[in-house]
């Protein structure tokens, strides 16, 4: 099915352009100007060429440096959050009941933590985690691990990351559900006449089946990962120290906090740059994996 | 053949993992401070709805619910009234920069909104919408667009061409054709798409607590500035948390058939 060449609509794609334009463009001009600038308060404004950008890429500099340390720790945590909730992710939408009223109780369980505002999601670990009133911190305490998210650091890690985990999980295996119960049953049918084992089922049909969705599942998770805000704040506030101060934490401190809108304004645009250089990647890499479906390519 | 053994035990452990520290949320909102503070008990001894009593009595409370489901209607309107001509020319037809421009949407999906909390700020400020529900509703549009173009672009592309033309032969015009036929055959697409424009409004907190201050402050901001005041109301900030879980659960609920294949945004 091609698609015809039509010019005029655009005219349908109008509306779309100018809502996303308002709210895109026109703001991420204003940091552009301020990045280049350097503000002494009083709305008084001074040319500072790239030298936010030199600052934020050496990390000799305070800037930079902070820069770097949150960077790694975005990449170490949207790596480590990756590597634990897509094999689970794909294990539990392997478990799904097949039928029934399980199926949409299931369903509704799964969703219920996407759908719970974020900073609830952080007030929850809280709570469930604080060694004097939540039930995890009060059982590990008492089965003598030691255990406190507020001035450990390793602890705190293993929350921000348990809660990401709960948290996001479901996503993924929504995503591979959907894609397993496309697999029509005379693939199942054929694997079985053929003899085939679970774990070659598994290789030959269901893992191809679920190329594309996990696709976006591995995208969604890794840009919503790398910007993650709301929950760490809420949870541990980017302490103890600096352990938990991902990108996001360090530009809202620097933007809002300081008011250094000069180098908020570099860092953000570093910061895009790097989102905006991996979605191509990913949807690069989407839209090949869709030419065997001529129907999707180019849109998809 | 289509599971794995052990998937029983799997998924129960999976879902109690899941339930655990909701269960534990709402058992907290149950019990007294005094009870929260001095005992480790498994459900509440003395259970008391005087957290929830406060919510529903206290304007600053419950008035933060009512501009949460505000704005998030508001915007859950405006993603789905201009995505739905924007997925059907995505679909259909080939223009100059169609690709260019799907993904230049789909990059502002992926746009941090941190970076965007203080632009918009002055933005909202300057045109005289800040603290007004239009303002959140308007902002949180950067990342629900482009989901609802490409959610309903999938679901779009399951309607055979065959019945556009059929309709264009059949003597409708453009607009009625989309109302009439196009719409009614993508309905569960629509409600996908509204579930999730719903589903990222409600639960982002960073924009909305940044776009207002007093007359359209959110929940999730009542529920960070008015618990830190006076020590630590566990209790409280406890059932305001399970009072936001309800509108999700109600949505889920409406849409559950066809949550899988929302969540694989109409791509299966």
């Amino acid at each position: 099915m091609d698609k015809t060449i039509n010019q005029k609509a655009w005219f349908l794609v109008l509306p779309v352009f100018l809502v996303v334009a308002f709210s895109a463009i026109l703001p991420l001009m204003t940091v552009v100007n301020y990045s280049m600038q350097d503000t002494f308060g009083n709305n008084q404004f001074f040319w500072n060429g790239v030298g936010w950008f030199k600052e934020l890429l050496d990390p000799s500099t305070d800037l930079g440096g902070r820069f770097l340390a949150s960077l790694g720790r975005n990449l170490f945590f949207s790596g480590v959050i990756l590597a634990i909730e897509v094999p689970l992710g794909i294990v539990v939408a392997l478990s799904m009941p097949r039928e029934g009223w399980s199926v949409a109780a299931c369903l509704v369980i799964l969703a219920l933590p996407l759908l719970i505002p974020w900073n609830v999601v952080g007030t929850i670990w809280q709570i469930f985690g604080r060694p004097d009133i939540g039930l995890l911190g009060y059982v590990l305490n008492n089965i003598g691990i030691n255990y406190n998210y507020v001035s450990n650091e390793i602890d705190a890690w293993v929350t921000v990351i348990v809660m990401d985990v709960w948290h996001w999980t479901s996503l993924v295996a929504l995503l591979c559900y959907a894609g397993l119960k496309s697999i029509p049953d005379a693939y199942y049918q054929a694997a079985q006449i053929d003899g085939a084992s679970r774990w070659a089922v598994f290789r030959a049909i269901q893992l191809p089946k679920m190329h594309r969705v996990l696709l976006i599942a591995v995208l969604l998770r890794f840009m919503d990962s790398f910007m993650i805000y709301t929950e760490p704040f809420v949870v541990t506030g980017g302490g103890p120290g600096n352990s938990t101060t991902f990108i996001s934490i360090e530009l809202v401190k620097i933007a809002l906090g300081q008011f250094d809108l000069g180098k908020a304004a570099a860092l953000s645009l570093v910061y895009n740059l790097i989102i905006l250089i991996v979605c191509w990647v990913f949807y690069t890499v989407m839209t090949n994996a869709g030419t065997d479906r001529p129907a999707k390519e180019g849109a998809a | 053949m289509h599971s794995i053994p052990g998937r029983r035990v799997i998924m129960a452990l999976f879902l109690i993992f899941l339930l655990l520290p909701i269960y534990w949320l709402v058992n907290m909102s149950f019990k007294t401070n005094t009870e929260i503070v001095t005992t480790m008990t498994l459900w509440p001894h003395a259970p008391t709805l005087q957290h929830y009593k406060r919510i529903f009595t206290d304007e600053s409370w419950y008035s933060g619910y009512i501009n949460s489901l505000e704005y998030v209607v508001l915007n859950t309107i405006i993603s789905i009234a201009v995505a739905l001509p924007a997925a059907y020319a995505f679909s259909r037809y080939r223009f100059l920069g169609d690709k260019h421009l799907f993904f230049w949407l789909l990059s502002n999906r992926m746009a941090p909104a941190a970076v965007y909390a203080l632009p918009f700020f002055n933005l909202y400020s300057a045109i005289g919408l800040f603290d007004t529900p239009w303002a959140v509703a308007l902002a949180h549009c950067i990342f629900n667009v482009p989901l609802a173009v490409w959610i309903l672009e999938g679901f779009v592309s399951g309607v055979p061409r065959e019945i556009d033309e059929t309709a264009f032969l059949d003597g409708y015009s453009f607009p009625r054709f989309f109302i009439k036929i196009l719409v009614p055959l993508i309905a569960s697409g629509i409600g996908v798409a509204a579930f999730f424009c719903f589903m990222f409004s409600w639960v982002e907190l960073l924009l909305a607590r940044t776009l207002t201050s007093v007359n359209a402050k959110p929940i999730a901001a009542v529920m960070t500035r008015t618990v830190s005041a006076a020590g630590m109301d566990w209790g409280l900030l406890a059932a305001a948390g399970v009072l936001t879980i309800i509108p999700g659960a109600l949505v889920i609920w409406f849409v559950r058939n066809y949550i899988a294949r929302g969540f694989a945004l109409g791509r299966v």
